[in-house]
C-alpha cells in the first residue's frame, strides 16, 4: 500500500465494505429484528409493573436504533466516498473544538434524559412497597428446585431449620417446635390470585439461584444468608414459568417450576385441599 | 544551544568520541550515544548497584581517555548474549512482548476450540459425537457432552479469553513491545521484572490448563465463579480440585500482569525521549497507560479475593459462605460469610477489567485508521480526555452487574448514574473516529479494515450497553443471551478486531516480514460476516428470555422455539472459528516466507517505525530519537511527502500545524 494501490482496487474495496455495512448490519439488522418480532421476542407480558418496563424498552430500543442506523449509515459513506484513488490529500483536520462538544454535549443531555425516565420507572417498581392485601409467600431455591410456602390460616409463617430438611417428610426444613410451623403449606408450584399482587420472600438453602418469571418481567437472586424480597401483580390467568438466572451447578437449566395465576375461587379451593407440610409426608 | 556539526568538545575544548572515558563530578563513565543538537550526551555511569545512564551538558564533562576502536555499540551486546537469554528467558521488551504475543495465540486456540463445543452443545443437544467424544473421553457419555463438562468448557473458555487471550496480548504483547518503541526508550524501565512477568504466566497458564485433567474436571462456576457454588466441593463437580486450580491460575496471572502494568507506567511516566510530552504521546501509548493503571488498582482487588476464596476453599474460614448452608443432604460448618461480598470485589476488578480490553484496541485502530488513512486521528485532546474519563469511571461502574442481587434500588440508580455516563466518552470516541474517516484517503489494508469493522463492533455492543445499563430493562436482560450478545460484541469482538489490526499493521515490525495482505482481507471479510451471523441473533435469545450457561433447552416451554436461531448461530460459529485457521496459516507462512518488511512499509509517523524492522537489542543505534511533533501529521498542507515522522525537525508553513500539533 505504501506506493499507493490502484485507484480502482481501493475504490471496490470501499463499495464492498459500505455495501457490507448497509446491507449486512444494517438492513439485516433491521430487518431481522422485524422478523423476530413475531417469533422471538419478549413473551406476552402478564403482569402489572411489566408494562412501564416494556415502555422503557420499546423507548430505548427506538432510540440506540436510530443511532445503529445514523452512525453505520455514515460509517459506510465514509469508506465508499473516501476511498484512496486519484491525486491529492486527505484533509489536514485536527480537530474543531464547538463540533466536538456538540457531540460531547448531546449525548450528555439524552443521556440524562434517560437516566431520568428509567429513575421515575425504577422507583416505581421497586421503591414502592406492596399493599397491604398482598398474597404472602415464601419461596425457597435449592439444587435444583423451587419450593413454595404459604403461612397456612393463623397468617404466619413458622421457623425453618436446615437441619430439618428431609426430601420426602419435610423439604422446607420446618421447624416442628415452632407452632407457627404447624398449619404452614408447602408447594411445588406458585398459586397466585390474578390482579392480587404477591409478596415473595426469597431465600436459598445453598448456592445462588435467580428467581426468573419472564412472563411477569421479575428477576431476584436468591443469595444464601439473607431474605430478599420481590413483589409483582399478575394480570392475566394462566401457567407462566419459572426459570433459575443464575448459574447453580450441573441442573441449573432444569430448574423449573410454575405460577399459576388462578381466580380467587379457584385459588382458595386450591389452598383449601393442600395439607399442612408437617405430617403431610408421615 | 546547537553545536556546529556533530563535534562535541569536554570543558577543556577536547573532543568527546561515543565511548571515551570521561569523569562527570564524582563519578567516571562512558560516553554513550551524542546529542549536538542540544549540546548533551549520556554517560554510562558504573557505580555500586550497576550501571545507570546519565544526562549531562558536553561542558560538564572532562575526558579521561579517548575511546577505544571498536567503541562500545549497543548491539555489540548481542554477541554476549547466550541464545536462551536472547529469546527464552530475555529481558529484551520486544522478545517479549512477542512471548506474551505467541502464548496469547495459542491460548486463543484453545479458547476457540472451547468455544466451538458449547456451540455444538447448543446447536444440536443430545448428539452424539464420535470424534470429539474420542479427543475429550472425559467430557462425552456415551457420545453426547455431559453437563459438568459443558459447565467446565463455558467456564474455561470466558476465563481463557478475558485473562489468558485477550488481557494478556494487549498489555502483554502490544504492551510489551510498542511501549519503549513509542516512545523512543532503549527498553523497559524493569527489563528483569518484565521477564519474570512473563515467566509467571507460563506456570498459570500451566496450572489452568492442568484444571481439565483432574477429577472432577475444571472449574464449572462461570469464569465469575460466584461463591457459595465456588466455595463448596460438594457444590458441584466442577467445585472441586478444578476450582482451586483456577483460583491459584488467577493468582499467578495477576502478579504477573502486576509486574507488568507497574513497567508500563513507569517506563511511560520517565523513559519518554526527548520532545515526546505526554500530549505528543501516540493513542496507543495513552491507551496502553491508563489500562496499566486500572491493572495496577483493580487487578489486587481480585487477588484479594482469590485468596480469600481459596482459605475458604481449603482452610475453612467463611468469607463468602453464610451460616447455615445446606449443601448436597446435609449442613456445613461455614458460619457468618455474605457470597455477595466476593461479587463485589470480583465486580471491582472486573468491570475495570473490561475496559483494560478495549482501551489499548482503542488506541491501537486511532492510529491506525490516522496512519492508513493519511489524515490525523481528529480531536487529540478529546480522545486523550475520553480515555482518562473511562479509566476514571470504569471504577464507578461495578454495581451494574449486581442489580438483581438484592442491592438497594437507590444504590442501583447510583450506578446507573454513573453506567449511562461512561457512554459519553464512548460516544466521543465513536464520532471523532468518524470524523477522522471524513476526507480521509482511505487504503483498504487488512489492518484498516479491521480498524474500520473495530467501529463497527463496538457501537453495536455498546448501544445493547444502553439496555443493560437501566435496572428496570435489565432485570429482564440479566443473565440472559442478550448480555452474551452484549459483551461479545462490545468487549470481545472488538478487542479481538483491535488485536488483529494491530498484528496486521505491526507484525512487519515485529519480525521483519509482510503479512499476506490478501489472506488477511479474506480473513477479515470472513470475521466480519461471521461475527455478526454468530453474535447479532443472539440478542433475539435474549429477548425472548434465554439464560446463558444453560446446558440444553432443558424442560422449558419459552425456550422450545428458539431451536432454529441456536442451529443458525452454532453453524455461523463454526465459519467463523474456521476463518481464523486462515489467520493462524498467514501468520506461520509470513514469519518464514513473507516479504521482507522495510523500515516503514505504511509511512507512518511514530517512532518504532525509525527503528530497523526489526529493531535491534536497545533498539536506536547509538542515538535515541528526537521527537518534534505530534503524532499525527499527515497530509500536512505544503510538506513534501503526505507525512512527516515525529522526528521530522523540519518546520510547517504557519497556520498548518493543528492545535494537537503543540507541546503541552
Amino acid at each position: 500500500m505504501a506506493n499507493g494501490p490502484k485507484g480502482s482496487n481501493a475504490r471496490t474495496t470501499g463499495f464492498l465494505l459500505g455495501g457490507l455495512i448497509l446491507g449486512m448490519v444494517v438492513l439485516g439488522g433491521v430487518a431481522l429484528t422485524l422478523y423476530a418480532r413475531g417469533r422471538w421476542w419478549l413473551p406476552p407480558l402478564a403482569s402489572a409493573h411489566g408494562e412501564a418496563i416494556d415502555r422503557l424498552f420499546y423507548a430505548t430500543l427506538l432510540v440506540t436504533g436510530v443511532v445503529f442506523i445514523g452512525v453505520h449509515v455514515l460509517l459506510a459513506l465514509f469508506v465508499m466516498r473516501y476511498a484512496a484513488a486519484g491525486e491529492g490529500r486527505a484533509l489536514y483536520w485536527p480537530d474543531h473544538r464547538r463540533l466536538e462538544l456538540t457531540y460531547t454535549i448531546i449525548p450528555a443531555v439524552a443521556l440524562a434524559i434517560m437516566v431520568a425516565l428509567s429513575g421515575v420507572v425504577w422507583a416505581r417498581v421497586r421503591l414502592t412497597a406492596p399493599p397491604a392485601d398482598a398474597l404472602d409467600v415464601d419461596v425457597r431455591a435449592e439444587q435444583f428446585a423451587w419450593l413454595v410456602r404459604y403461612p397456612g390460616p393463623d397468617g404466619r409463617f413458622g421457623r425453618t431449620d436446615p437441619r430439618r430438611i428431609d426430601h420426602r417428610t419435610n423439604p422446607m426444613g420446618l421447624e416442628p417446635s415452632d407452632p407457627a410451623a404447624a398449619d404452614d403449606i408447602v408447594s411445588r408450584d406458585l398459586h397466585a390470585v390474578v390482579g392480587r399482587p404477591v409478596r415473595v420472600r426469597l431465600r436459598s438453602t445453598g448456592v445462588i439461584h435467580s428467581l426468573f418469571i419472564p412472563a411477569f418481567r421479575v428477576k431476584q437472586d436468591a443469595v444464601p444468608g439473607v431474605t430478599l424480597e420481590t413483589w409483582f401483580t399478575p394480570t392475566r390467568e394462566g401457567e407462566y414459568e419459572i426459570a433459575c438466572a443464575e448459574l447453580c451447578g450441573l441442573g441449573h437449566y432444569a430448574m423449573r417450576s410454575r405460577v399459576i395465576v388462578q381466580s380467587q375461587q379457584a385459588f382458595d379451593a386450591w389452598l383449601g385441599e393442600q395439607k399442612p407440610s408437617l405430617g403431610a409426608g408421615q | 544551544m546547537p553545536h556546529g556539526g556533530a563535534e562535541m568538545r569536554d570543558r577543556h575544548g577536547r573532543p568527546i568520541g561515543p565511548g571515551a572515558r570521561v569523569r562527570v563530578g564524582e563519578d567516571q563513565g562512558t560516553v554513550g550515544r551524542l546529542e549536538p543538537e542540544y549540546g548533551t550526551l549520556t554517560v554510562v555511569v558504573e557505580g555500586r548497584t550497576g550501571k545507570s545512564e546519565k544526562m549531562v551538558r558536553a561542558s560538564a564533562v572532562e575526558v579521561i581517555e579517548e575511546a577505544h576502536p571498536p567503541h562500545a555499540h549497543p548491539a555489540a551486546h548481542e554477541h554476549e548474549l547466550s541464545f536462551i537469554q536472547r529469546y527464552i528467558f530475555s529481558q529484551d521488551h520486544k522478545i517479549i512482548g512477542i512471548q506474551y504475543l505467541l502464548t496469547s495465540l495459542l491460548m486463543a486456540a484453545v479458547g476457540g476450540i472451547l468455544a466451538m463445543l458449547i456451540r455444538m452443545q447448543l446447536g444440536w443437544p443430545g448428539t452424539k459425537w464420535g470424534l470429539a467424544a474420542a479427543l475429550f473421553p472425559g467430557g462425552f457419555a456415551g457420545g453426547q457432552m455431559k453437563p459438568d463438562f459443558y459447565l467446565a468448557v463455558v467456564t474455561m473458555h470466558g476465563t481463557i479469553m478475558i485473562f489468558f487471550v485477550l488481557t494478556t496480548i494487549l498489555s502483554g504483547g502490544f504492551g510489551n513491545f510498542l511501549i519503549p518503541l513509542q516512545i523512543g526508550a532503549r527498553d523497559m524501565a524493569f527489563p528483569w521484572l518484565n521477564m519474570m512477568s512473563y515467566w509467571l504466566l507460563v506456570p498459570a497458564v500451566a496450572v489452568l490448563l492442568a484444571s481439565f485433567f483432574v477429577s472432577g474436571g475444571a472449574a464449572g462456576g462461570g469464569w465469575t465463579a460466584y461463591p457459595p457454588l465456588s466455595a463448596i466441593p460438594a457444590a458441584a463437580p466442577g467445585s472441586g480440585l478444578g476450582q482451586t486450580l483456577w483460583l491459584i491460575a488467577l493468582a499467578i496471572l495477576i502478579v504477573a500482569l502486576l509486574f507488568g502494568s507497574l513497567n508500563y507506567i513507569t517506563t511511560i511516566l520517565q523513559l519518554r525521549t526527548r520532545g515526546m510530552s505526554m500530549m505528543r504521546l501516540p493513542l496507543t501509548i495513552w491507551g496502553l497507560f491508563v489500562t496499566a493503571i486500572l491493572m495496577l488498582l483493580s487487578f489486587p482487588v481480585l487477588f484479594a479475593a482469590a485468596i480469600m476464596l481459596l482459605f475458604d476453599r481449603l482452610g475453612g474460614t467463611s468469607f463468602f459462605v453464610p451460616s447455615g448452608v445446606w449443601v448436597g443432604g446435609r449442613v456445613l460448618e461455614h458460619a457468618g460469610g455474605n457470597p455477595l461480598l466476593w461479587q463485589h470485589l470480583f465486580w471491582f476488578l472486573g468491570h475495570p477489567e473490561v475496559y483494560v480490553l478495549i482501551l489499548p484496541a482503542m488506541g491501537m485502530v486511532s492510529d491506525i485508521m490516522s496512519a492508513h488513512g493519511r489524515k490525523p486521528i481528529f480531536g487529540y485532546h478529546f480522545m486523550v480526555g475520553s480515555i482518562v474519563a473511562i479509566g476514571l469511571l470504569s471504577f464507578l461502574v461495578w454495581g451494574h452487574h449486581m442489580y438483581t442481587s438484592g442491592m438497594h434500588p437507590l444504590v442501583a440508580m447510583g450506578f446507573m448514574t454513573t453506567t449511562l455516563a461512561i457512554a459519553v466518552p464512548s460516544a466521543v470516541k465513536t464520532f471523532n473516529w468518524l470524523a477522522t474517516l471524513w476526507r480521509a484517503r482511505i487504503h483498504f489494508t487488512a489492518a484498516m479494515l479491521f480498524a474500520i469493522g473495530f467501529v463497527s463492533l463496538f457501537v453495536t455492543g455498546g448501544l445493547t450497553g444502553v439496555f443493560l445499563a437501566q435496572p428496570p430493562v435489565d432485570i429482564y436482560m440479566q443473565d440472559t443471551f442478550f448480555v452474551v450478545a452484549h459483551f461479545h460484541f462490545v468487549m470481545a469482538s472488538a478487542s479481538l478486531f483491535g488485536v488483529f489490526a494491530g498484528i496486521y499493521h505491526w507484525f512487519p515490525k515485529m519480525f521483519g516480514r509482510m503479512m499476506h495482505e490478501g489472506l488477511g482481507k479474506i480473513h477479515f471479510w470472513l470475521s466480519f460476516v461471521g461475527i455478526y451471523a454468530t453474535f447479532f441473533p443472539m440478542h433475539f435469545l435474549g429477548f425472548a428470555g434465554a439464560p446463558r450457561r444453560y446446558y440444553a433447552v432443558g424442560p422449558f416451554e419459552f425456550l422450545r422455539d428458539l431451536q432454529p436461531l441456536n442451529v443458525f448461530i452454532s453453524l455461523a460459529a463454526f465459519g467463523l472459528g474456521a476463518a481464523q485457521l486462515l489467520f493462524a496459516a498467514n501468520f506461520v507462512y509470513s514469519l518464514f516466507r513473507g516479504k521482507r518488511a522495510e523500515r516503514n512499509p505504511w509511512r507512518a509517523t511514530t517512532l518504532e517505525w525509525e527503528a530497523p524492522s526489526p529493531p535491534p537489542h536497545g533498539n536506536w543505534g547509538e542515538t535515541l530519537p528526537v521527537v518534534h511533533r505530534w503524532a499525527y501529521d499527515y497530509s500536512v498542507p505544503g510538506a513534501a511527502e503526505d507525512y512527516l515522522p515525529q522526528t521530522a525537525a523540519a518546520p510547517v508553513p504557519a497556520g498548518a500545524s493543528g492545535g494537537g500539533g503543540s507541546a503541552a
